[in-house]
């Protein structure tokens, strides 16, 4: 691997900038692997990555039936927070925040995390008491939490509609300031690079089709580019896992949804933090190529399409104008829709399936990309130690049938209420 | 934008919907195994392809339904009322 510095740079200015190789080979499948890690997005990357360096296993293949990153880690808002109130969410989030802290150096590849805080608003007396009490049990979990004022938050973000007749009128919010937004395609490129170059086979255009099981074990998989022989699979498909594991024979409490999110025109900077509201569900950001980047609720109703309808659009596009009055005059450039992983509680599934040699991390629901880092990093841990890490501990498969779901709403079994 | 059949008023724009979810699942007993009670409140086929779904007009009769629509295209399928066939034909 060329690494990245101010003197290669220097070096690549001097030589016409001809010296650069491909940041990733491009192999052809071998046979057999000790870890296959299904799906090339940034959970798959840096599970591969992670199994590599953390646990010395290089022997490791990731098949991407299209191209690293072009699903979900593509299609997201890039917001990374860690704000959470049950202690398992808040603790694996938090262990994710570290990661992305470190994460360009741990690379050597710019992720360009950026901590602009997270801005929660509060519209009502409810609304406060439940970001006071978030705010605390972040506080006694070690996170950052800050309650802002009304006048405070005016004085932050000048073209917010903080007046008492707003159709949302804003009582304060809770800040987390190491909360912010990371280049999400960078994600992808820097986990493959790394991976790469510890020996990982990245597999692109290669789908999987099918799960080899004998005696309730994983044998090995059926792609579209020949069988692969593997004791050990990592699912990492999140949007799809239910179709994977059912290849495996099993059930998910999971439901695909379509989530849509948009870009405005490029603008000078305006909006320097990511505000997010909960009673409109509404959040936006502003993106190093000055697009204002919006997204809000689920469309609704089970999708593996990849592209919603337009009412959500419009519910969007009206809580942003509620909010920010001024951006009226901006028009809309792209939207586009990504496919959730929609669990029964909310929260994500990291762990052993019930068959021997396979684990998923899934069941993103909206939340996956803050979670890439420590994602992988559990991911890896339990493939590897075939065993559940602490962090990981609390987002077994089988909390459900236990009655130890993770329901931070407290909304019920309904995946699409989350 | 979804033009979805109600079965009792016909075509009608999916802002007067609600979504209610798989409806090809059925209640266990209640004395059941948990195990059983398990499955039916929490896992799901969740098909990529035709898939049979409760769906509400709330905005209109206020009736439950049934719609079998495809999750690959969001193409519709048929529609019925909750107990009878779905026969492949738009009322």
């Amino acid at each position: 691997m060329q690494r990245y510095s101010i003197a290669s740079l220097a070096r690549g200015a001097v030589g016409g900038h001809l010296q650069w190789s491909r940041a990733w080979r491009s192999p052809e499948p071998r046979r057999s692997y000790d870890v296959v890690v299904i799906g090339g997005g940034g959970h798959g990357l840096a599970t591969a990555y992670y199994l590599a360096k953390e646990h010395g296993i290089r022997s490791v293949a990731v098949l991407e039936k299209g191209w690293i990153g072009g699903g979900n880690t593509g299609r997201n808002t890039t917001i990374v927070r860690s704000n959470y109130h049950l202690d398992p969410n808040a603790h694996f989030y938090e262990f994710s925040l570290k990661l992305w802290e470190g994460l360009s150096q741990e690379l050597n590849f710019n992720v360009m995390y950026s901590a602009r805080g997270v801005l929660n608003l509060v519209h009502s007396p409810a609304d406060m008491d439940a970001a006071l009490r978030r705010g605390n049990a972040l506080r006694l979990n070690g996170i950052d939490a800050q309650f802002l004022t009304r006048e405070e938050i005016a004085r932050r973000i000048p073209n917010l509609d903080c007046s008492p007749k707003a159709r949302f009128p804003i009582l304060g919010g809770l800040l987390q300031p190491r909360g912010g937004t990371v280049r999400h395609d960078a994600v992808a490129w820097g986990y493959a690079r790394a991976a790469d170059a510890l020996g990982v086979d990245i597999i692109e255009r290669c789908e999987v089709t099918g799960i080899h099981v004998e005696r309730g074990a994983v044998t090995g998989l059926r792609t579209t580019r020949g069988d692969i022989a593997t004791r050990r699979v990592g699912i990492a498909v999140a949007g799809n896992s239910s179709r994977v594991a059912a290849m495996a024979g099993v059930r998910l409490p999971i439901e695909s949804h379509v989530l849509q999110a948009m870009v405005s025109e490029p603008l000078k900077p305006v909006l320097d933090t990511v505000v997010t509201s909960g009673a409109v569900h509404f959040y936006i950001s502003q993106s190093d190529k000055g697009e204002l980047v919006m997204g809000g609720d689920l469309d609704f109703y089970n999708s593996y399409a990849q592209r919603g309808n337009l009412p959500v659009i419009e519910s969007v596009v009206a809580a942003c104008l509620a909010l920010f009055p001024s951006f009226g005059r901006l028009r809309l450039m792209r939207s586009w829709g990504g496919v959730m992983d929609m669990t029964m509680d909310g929260s994500p599934i990291i762990g052993k399936l019930p068959v021997a040699g396979l684990t998923m991390t899934g069941g993103w629901c909206y939340g996956g990309f803050k979670a890439t880092p420590a994602s992988g990093w559990v991911h890896a841990w339990t493939i590897a130690r075939d065993a559940v890490h602490p962090l990981n501990a609390a987002f077994t498969l089988e909390r459900f049938a236990q009655g130890r779901t993770l329901d931070e709403k407290g909304a019920g079994p309904y995946p699409w209420a989350h | 934008m979804m033009l979805i059949p109600c079965p009792f008023c016909g075509p009608r724009s999916q802002v007067e919907f609600t979504y209610g979810g798989d409806a090809t699942l059925r209640r266990p007993a209640g004395d059941a195994d948990p195990s059983r009670w398990a499955d039916y409140v929490y896992l799901r086929d969740n098909p990529c392809g035709p898939h049979d779904e409760l769906w509400y007009h709330g905005a209109g009769c206020r009736s439950w339904f049934v719609l079998r629509r495809d999750t690959r295209t969001h193409d519709i399928i048929a529609s019925a009322p909750v107990g009878e066939p779905l026969d492949g034909t738009r009322p």
